[in-house]
């Protein structure tokens, strides 16, 4: 790992100040960059860690919905909002093993948007907004394919805003050896309609399966998606799975899913 | 180099680190705290887990300086005040927990997490909080045999999943 600077603030100003410098990155849990630095696949002269910011944690009910600070790691989520939000409090809950969950967060995981993660699929099917130190980003604007977000150069992600749903739930199928989603699907069920959220499946990273959305709004049960079918075309080929395996898997998650949602 | 401060194992320690040193490196080699494995650095193995605040974290994907001012419980700290072996550590040696040990200061950790969140866990509990920790001898059931000992349970004949 090449060296580089480590700063510590204690505001959300001080960190955009902290950013704006040369060669200065974000540290969250450091559970994705951390390797990342050890690969030298990133190569910051200053590392400005977001956990010791004190407005940037936590989990709370508002009007708006359940708002989580971008520093919450996946722990304190999946205990915090198990009362108000249990599908996305269980969603954190099986975010790779209890170090993993104790460490990494919310913030972390969606600015670096992994095609395979967990949160994305979480955010995307709740229609939740993304809050940073600048504006509000809606998470249909948000994702914008593989590792690749609506974030600029320099800003960073204080929060998160879910409109809570009727009845939500996620699930993915493990790749084992990574704990990451081989594929997985979030499914809310909101007064207005149902919003289906597909990971680790596309080669562009999280998407809405829209189709599975009209026929879920007009009957919530897994028959609904029987009839249904998903596109292998564009889909993540690799040695756990090709694109037709990956294609399958939406259709058996998404009506898992339908079942399991609470 | 920047000055660091934390608590390890109850007493305040004070070392000099780059921005890059790890907290494993810290333990490992700042103090001489070896008991803390390296076997992957890549945070997949869990040989490396210690407590820090009360919660177990893999000590190679967590920077010194990001540990400045926390409290930090490695597997030296775990032993009674009179050396003996704790419950935990002594529930490994009666069931067979190890072999090589390589595995064992993580495994150690991360189950004393789990009693602390949970005391009473299911055997599928033990398992599924242990997945983030990687045994190459053991075949798991005697691990957690141990730590379903530990929390005071009967200890099943553990069955093959
Ligand atoms: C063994 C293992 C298993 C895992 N399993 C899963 C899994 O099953 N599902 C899953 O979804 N994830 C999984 N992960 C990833 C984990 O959830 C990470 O915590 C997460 O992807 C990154 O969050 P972090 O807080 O650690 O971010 P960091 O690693 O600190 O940062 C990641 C990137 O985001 C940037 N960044 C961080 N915070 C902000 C912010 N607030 N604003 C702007 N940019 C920011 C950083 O600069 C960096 O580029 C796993 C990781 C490991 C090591
Ligand atoms: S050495 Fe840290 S997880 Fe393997
Ligand atoms: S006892 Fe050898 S790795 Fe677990």
């Amino acid at each position: 790992m090449h060296n580089f600077d480590f700063v510590k603030p204690s505001s959300i100003a001080d960190a955009v100040k902290a950013l704006s410098g040369d060669g200065a990155q974000a540290l969250s849990g450091g559970q994705t960059l951390t390797p990342t630095l050890k690969q030298r696949l990133a190569q910051p002269s200053v590392l400005v860690s977001l956990t010791g910011i004190a407005e940037m944690k936590g989990v709370c009910m508002g009007a708006d919905g359940l708002s989580i600070g971008a520093a919450t790691p996946h722990a304190v989520v999946a205990r915090e909002a198990a009362k108000d939000y249990p599908g996305l409090a269980a969603l954190a809950g099986g975010i790779g093993d209890p170090a993993v969950r104790n460490r990494g967060t919310i913030g972390g995981s969606l600015a670096n948007n992994d095609p395979a993660a967990c949160y994305p699929a979480g955010v995307l099917g709740s229609g939740a907004t993304i809050v940073t130190n600048k504006r509000k980003i809606a998470a249909d604007d948000y994702f914008q394919g593989m590792f690749t977000t609506a974030l600029d150069e320099g800003e960073i992600i204080t929060g998160v805003t879910f409109p809570v749903p009727q009845k939500a739930a996620y699930v993915k199928f493990n790749q084992p050896a990574s704990r990451f989603a081989l594929t997985g699907v979030f499914v809310a069920k909101f007064a207005g309609g149902v919003r289906v959220a597909v990971t680790g499946a596309s080669n562009n990273g999280v998407f809405r399966w829209t189709e599975a959305e009209a026929a879920l709004s007009a009957n919530f049960a897994a028959a609904a998606v029987e009839g249904l079918t998903v596109s292998p075309e564009d889909m993540i080929g690799d040695l756990h799975g090709t694109p037709e395996y990956r294609a399958h898997l939406v259709k058996v998650l998404t009506k898992r899913a339908v079942a399991a949602a609470h | 180099m920047t000055t660091v401060t934390m608590t390890v194992n109850g007493k305040t320690v004070t070392g000099e680190v780059e921005g890059r040193t790890l907290l494993s490196g810290f333990l490992r080699e700042g103090l001489g705290l070896t008991g803390t494995h390296i076997g992957c650095d890549t945070s997949q193995c869990g040989a490396c887990v210690v407590h820090v605040d009360g919660k177990a974290v893999k000590s190679c994907t967590m920077f010194a300086l990001d540990a400045a001012g926390a409290t930090v419980k490695t597997i030296e700290g775990m032993a009674n005040a009179d050396g003996s072996l704790s419950v935990i550590q002594q529930s490994f040696q009666d069931h067979h927990g190890l072999q090589c040990g390589f595995c064992t200061p993580g495994m150690v950790m991360s189950s004393a997490a789990l009693l602390a969140e949970n005391p009473k866990p299911t055997e599928a509990e033990v398992r599924h909080y242990l997945e983030g920790n990687i045994c190459r001898c053991t075949g798991y059931h005697n691990i957690v045999k141990a730590v379903l000992a530990a929390s005071g349970q009967d200890v099943p004949a553990v069955a093959a999943e």
